[in-house]
This record gives C-alpha cells, structure tokens and sequence, in this order.
C-alpha cells in the first residue's frame, strides 16, 4: 500500500473509486455488519449537537475515531459536520496518521483544530518521560484538558469502545466529566432505553462515546461495507522493528532503544493506532480488508494486548480514566 | 444481522460472571492473551481451575470487594447475531442498575443458585423484567454440580418459580428454564453430558433460536423529530428535513402524518439515509423524512401516522423506579425527559408503594426512596407525546432529572 490513500467515498464521488478498490468490496448492503449500530451512533451524533453548544470531536487519525468521521457525515447530510475535529498531537505521532488526518479534513470540509503536547511541555505544564519506556501518552491529557477549557468544549465525541478493555465496559454513552476531567465510576447517571441526559453545570463537560456497542469486527466490517479509507499502516508492509517484551516496536527517533535492541526488517502491520512508542506492531500479510478481518476472526491478541500503555498494571485503564484520559 | 440485547440477573454468588465468561469462553470471543492473563489471575489467587469471573469483574474497587457493583457491558457474536449482555449487579442496593441495564433488553437471563433455590432476590428480579415488559425470560438453574445434578431439585425450583412468576407475569411473555453448570460447561453451549434427564436446549442454542422480529409486533408508528436538518447550501438552498430516530412502527413514503403538538397534517415525501431514498423505515432507524407541504416541526415535537394518533398529555400517570439517594415527595418539581422531548413537571400526588416482594400496595405514602418503586401523578408544563409503557414500551417510558444536580434519579412508565 505505501503512503497511498484510498477516497472515501461520498455518494457524488463514487466515480473517483479505483476499479482495484471496487472488486474488493462485495454486498455492502446485506453485509453482516449490524446496522442497528449505525443508527444508534447517528442518534446519539444528533443528540449531542442538539444538547451541547460546543461540540468536538476528538480525532486521532485511528480507525475508531475515523469512523465517528464518517458517522458524523451521514447524521448531518445534507449538512455539513457541525462540529471541528480536535487533534492533540502527541509529536510522535506515525507520518502516515497526520498525512490521512489533513486529507479526511480537506475531504469532508470539517473545520481541524490542532494542539500540540510539546507546547504543554515548553510551558512547564508536563515533563517529558525518561527511561527506554518513556512515551507521551500520559502526557496528552493535559494538552487536552487545555484546548477543552481554550475552546470551551462542552461535549467531546470519542471512539472509544466498551469491548476494549475492562474499564470501559461499564463507561456510559454521555460520561459526565468534572473540571479536571476525572470520571467516577460510582457517581455515573444512569441511562435508560436510549433517552440520553446531557444537562451539565458550570464547569462540566461530557465525553460522548457513540460506537460504544460496536467490537473491533464491528468497526472493520463497517469500513469495508462503507467502504471506508484508513491510513496505510493498518495493512501489511516493511518496517524496521526492534523485539522488546516478546512486541514487536516501530524504530524511530523517538524510541529509547538499549545498546542491544537492533533494528531489524520486518513485514507488519499496526492493529492499533497511536504513538510510535506506544503502539505495537503485528507481523502480518493482510494487504486488504478481507485479510484484516481474517485475521481478527482468529485473533490470538486482543486489540489493546498491543498497547504497551495498557500493559503498565493490570488497572491502567482505570487510572488513567480517573486522571481524564479518554 | 441482527443483535440481541440481554439483561443477566442474579444474587451475589450465583455465579453470572462465571456464566457470561463461560459464554464468552465457549464462543471463542476470548483471545489467546486475556486467557494468559486470566490463568495467572488465578493462579494469584490460589484457584486450580480458570476463574472466568475475572473477565468480566472489572473496576478497581469490585475486585476489593468481590462484587460487581455497576452496569458492564459484553459482547460476543455466533455467526447468526450479535450478542449484548448487561451484567446488572444482583445486590438490594443497586437495583436501580438492574432496571437501568435491562431496560433495552429483550432476554432477562436470571440466575439461580441450584442449592439455595428461588429467594427474594430472584423474584425482584423477576418484577423488574415484568415491569419492564421484557417479552423473554430464562431461568438459569446454576451450580447443578453442586446438587448432583438433581431432577428433582430442579422441578422443585421451577415449582417455586412459576408460583411466584403467576402473580407478576404478562400475557404472551415467555418463560423458560435451564439446568446449568458455568463451572463446568454444562448446558451453556452444548448439550450437557452430566444431565441427560433434560430434554430442553442448552443455553446459547435458546438464545440463537429467539425470534426478534415476532417480538416487534404491530406498534403505532411514532417518530420524534430529533433535528431539523436545513443545510442552506446552493446545492440544498430550500432543503428542509427532520432527522430522528423511528421509536416505533413503521413510515412509508406517501403516508398521511399528523404533526404533534400542533395537529398540522401533510404527507411524507421522501425518508431518506445519507441521500440515500428509502421506500419505508422501521423502528430504531435513523432516517431523515421530508414533507410535501411546508408545515412547523421543530426539535421535540412528533410525526406519528394520522391513522394511529395519540393523545398529548399533561397530566400522567406513572409507576417510578426511584434512582437517587434524595427521596422524591409529593409537590417537587423535576425535568420530565420523554425520548427527546423535555418539559418541566410537578409530582401532584404520591399515590402508592409497591412492596415487590410481598406484592402488597400500600397507599399510605410520603416519600420514595432509592430504589423503591411506586406510582405517581405528574403535571407537565408542555405536552409529552407518549403511549402507555404497557401497549408501546419504546414510546412509554420517560426520567426525570434533577432541576439542581442535572442527576437521572427516576425513570417512569406511563400507566
């Protein structure tokens, strides 16, 4: 694949799709992805901009937050996306997410917003990590919480999932966040049927998670029906690997790497997308969709097990839930 | 493919976590590195065997506490559906989750313990499902290993069951029962080899076989507007479409809709999915409708067919499941919340108790506290467009939230 993109497709741009990406795609409309999850996610779309004044949605240039993108798309067609795309930018970030982030924004017309982590860092605000597992994962969430209070965001769309992790499994649709951001497990409204309650004071804010209900498989079959563009390091390519902890890490700049951790040449892809020092790499052949999902079907690793964030302690998720993460 | 949304119930140590991990386990929805990392948890914890519990007891402060303590949600799919599970916590304490977890379920899978039988906690949760008009509901007989593997302690359960569940069930709604190990994988999703005596299906093979489409039977069709979509582009210069979620029925284009509140009528032009021109749309479909003529619909009002309208309330009455610490009384006032539709109300009169497990209403009431159940009369400042939970659940339920906290702390079922 190498950097190309694929378009996504909107109904009047369906002439701009290559003929290799046509004869992949096969029954969109009686696929097996459930579409009572799309519905789900666009009601939940509409309600936020119905409920909030200042909407955003938190863009990470992975495939969960690609399909809110989407999502957001048809809940307000013919209208455009009424809400920017927030995008903190860690700084090590993969080349290949920022390339697929500006085009998705030129593509779809939505306004992009940008903040980055180093600025947080040069005003003293976080330090930088030490040590060979340094990364800037723990440090986004206050260059976060900043641009929320810059911009006075009442309501953040996420991607996060409830299959992802244990923590998650118990996160509501509208999550209820204090000035600091902190969730708290016990103190959750509750929510019924689907009858969502966005009133907040002063102060507050709301995480919004729209694809809650929906599995890895679920958001990959959906891109294929979609037939969706992703950025090219899902598939299967060439890359320099070092071996750490029995996970494959991508080399560069930005990686802590001890006197005995050679690079070396491997054939891989990333299940998940975050920064190069915290996402692992699989070794995979899967250069389309159908392969992906393939390999999903017989997963020997969940999708977080290659998040080296996660790995920390048997509670990360939680703790970090707490601090505002997410 | 469809999904099924199931709600579990159980006391403490029934052994649901174990059963949803067997599940879990059994349909192979577990990978390869969340087995490693259970194996070890159990070898932590001094177990010989693979505790599956631990898959799904997920915060902090449950694994201090050994209890489940909120509403977690699990998924895992055959190849015929895709499953949702709301494990509700099975203590007194926390019903307000258990009516919460289940109130999007069609399936309440209730846990039994096969020593202890059916106590007080089974048939709440039992109430609660019949209250929520959950069409069905199986009765998982756990830890028969325990009693080796008894018939009769089993016609004995249902017995006892069925006495109890002939007070509070509704017509049409469906009861079965299951003799099952989690431990051990009995009946979960093959047929046990231990309880050769049963001639029922196992678990998942019940599950698979529900048909959820005989569920939504013929329901008034009822869409609220959710958003008014006007675009103001060239392209879509006088585009004027509302945006919604269908709660129930079914819309064709051509058909005769009324507007409610103001009674306007018209006709639907187009139902639309992201440009998309769809000849009708059913329940749970997000679609966007257009009309033929030019008629004043905002955010919070309803197209419902003009052969199947409803009457706008303002004065309602309701049965309560109260959520909040804070009690509710007779003249405060709280948001009403209907679907999308909000309106200010007051709780004119308190007007009874339900002990749910003596059945007795008692009508000498002052306050509802966290978790009791009761019947009320609400006034509301605009009208609320909702059917009786009874006739239309998905268009007969609302909460009410806090004027003050912004909390949920009740939800209520138009009676």
């Amino acid at each position: 694949m190498g950097g190309s993109l694929l378009y996504i497709l909107l109904p009047k741009a369906m002439s701009s799709l290559s003929d290799i990406t046509k004869s992949k795609i096969s029954s969109a409309k009686h696929g097996i992805f459930p579409r009572e999850l799309e519905d789900e996610a666009i009601y939940i779309m509409r309600e936020v901009v119905a409920q909030f004044e200042k909407p955003a949605l938190l863009f990470s240039g992975g495939k969960d937050s690609i399909t809110l993108v989407r999502l957001a798309q048809k809940a307000f067609y013919p209208g455009k996306i009424p809400f920017p795309l927030l995008h903190v930018d860690t700084g090590h970030n993969f080349p290949e997410t920022i390339e697929f982030r500006d085009w998705l924004a030129k593509e779809t017309g939505a306004e992009l917003i940008v903040r980055y982590v180093q600025d947080s860092i040069n005003q003293g605000k976080v330090k930088e990590e030490t040590g060979k597992y340094a990364s800037r994962n723990a440090l986004q969430t206050v260059t976060l919480l900043d641009a929320i209070e810059e911009f006075k965001f009442d309501a953040c769309i996420g991607g996060a999932r409830r299959d992802e992790e244990k923590a998650r499994a118990k996160e509501r649709i509208f999550s209820v966040r204090d000035d600091f951001g902190q969730w708290d497990a016990k103190r959750q409204r509750p929510e019924l049927f689907d009858m969502l309650n966005g009133r907040i004071s002063i102060g507050e804010n709301v995480r919004v998670f729209p694809i809650s209900n929906w599995t890895e498989l679920d958001v990959w079959n959906y891109i294929k029906e979609e037939e969706m563009a992703i950025p090219s390091i899902y598939y299967s390519h060439k890359r320099q690997v070092i071996e750490r902890d029995g996970m494959l890490w991508a080399d560069s700049e930005y990686l802590n790497k001890e006197a005995d951790e050679i690079p070396f040449e491997e054939t891989v892809r990333f299940r998940t997308v975050g920064d190069m020092t915290c996402t692992a790499a699989v070794q995979s052949e899967a250069v389309e969709l159908d392969d992906i999902i393939g390999e999903i079907l017989s997963a020997e690793i969940s999708e977080r097990g290659a998040r080296i964030d996660d790995k920390r302690s048997e509670a990360a998720m939680e703790k970090r839930k707490q601090q505002g993460y997410f | 493919m469809d999904i099924l949304r199931i709600a579990t119930a159980g006391s403490v140590d029934d052994g649901k976590s174990t059963l949803i991990g067997r599940l879990l386990y059994e349909t192979n929805s577990i990978t390869r590195d969340k087995i490693e990392a259970l194996e070890s948890a159990s070898k932590r914890k001094g177990l010989d065997f693979l505790d599956l519990s631990l898959l799904t007891d997920g915060l902090i402060a449950e694994r201090e506490q050994g209890i489940t303590i909120d509403v977690a949600n699990i998924y895992f799919s055959t190849p015929k559906r895709k499953y949702i599970i709301a494990d509700t916590p099975g203590h007194f304490e926390y019903t307000r989750n258990m009516v919460t977890g289940a109130s999007n379920t069609k399936v309440s899978m209730i846990l039994v313990d096969a020593r202890n039988g059916v106590l007080e906690q089974t048939f709440r949760h039992f109430f609660i499902s019949s209250m929520l008009r959950i069409p069905k509901v199986i009765v998982c007989v756990n830890k028969m290993d325990l009693v080796g593997y008894s018939q009769e302690r089993f016609n004995e359960i249902v017995t006892d069951f069925k006495r109890l569940a002939d007070k509070v069930s509704f017509e049409g709604q469906e009861i079965s029962f299951i003799p099952i190990s989690s431990l051990y994988g009995q009946n979960i999703t093959t047929q046990s080899e231990e309880i050769t005596w049963y001639e029922g299906k196992p678990l998942l093979e019940e599950l698979e076989n529900i048909d959820i489409e005989s569920m939504n039977v013929k329901l008034p069709a009822r869409f609220p507007v959710q958003f008014v979509v006007r675009p103001k582009t060239e392209e879509f210069h006088d585009y004027r479409g509302y945006a919604g979620k269908i709660s129930s029925g079914t819309f064709k284009t051509g058909d005769e809709i009324t507007v409610l509140p103001t009674g306007q009528t018209s006709k639907i032009a187009t139902i639309e999915k992201f440009g998309q021109k769809l000849q009708s749309a059913g329940a749970k479909e997000s679609v966007v409708i257009t009309l033929e003529t030019d008629v004043d619909v905002s955010r919070g009002n309803m197209l419902v067919k003009t052969t199947s309208q409803l009457q706008p309330l303002k004065e309602i009455k309701a049965r309560i499941c109260w959520m909040d610490s804070q009690a509710l009384t007779s003249g405060k006032n709280y948001i009403l919340q209907h679907g999308i539709n909000d309106s200010k109300s007051k709780i004119v009169s308190l007007n009874s108790k339900i002990d749910v497990v003596n059945q007795e209403t008692s009508t000498e009431v002052s306050e509802l506290k966290l978790n009791e159940i009761g019947e009320v009369t609400l006034k509301t400042a605009k009208p609320i467009f909702a059917d009786k939970y009874e006739y239309n659940p998905s268009n007969g339920a609302f909460i009410l939230v806090d004027e003050f906290s912004h909390s949920t702390v009740g939800v209520g079922f138009v009676l």
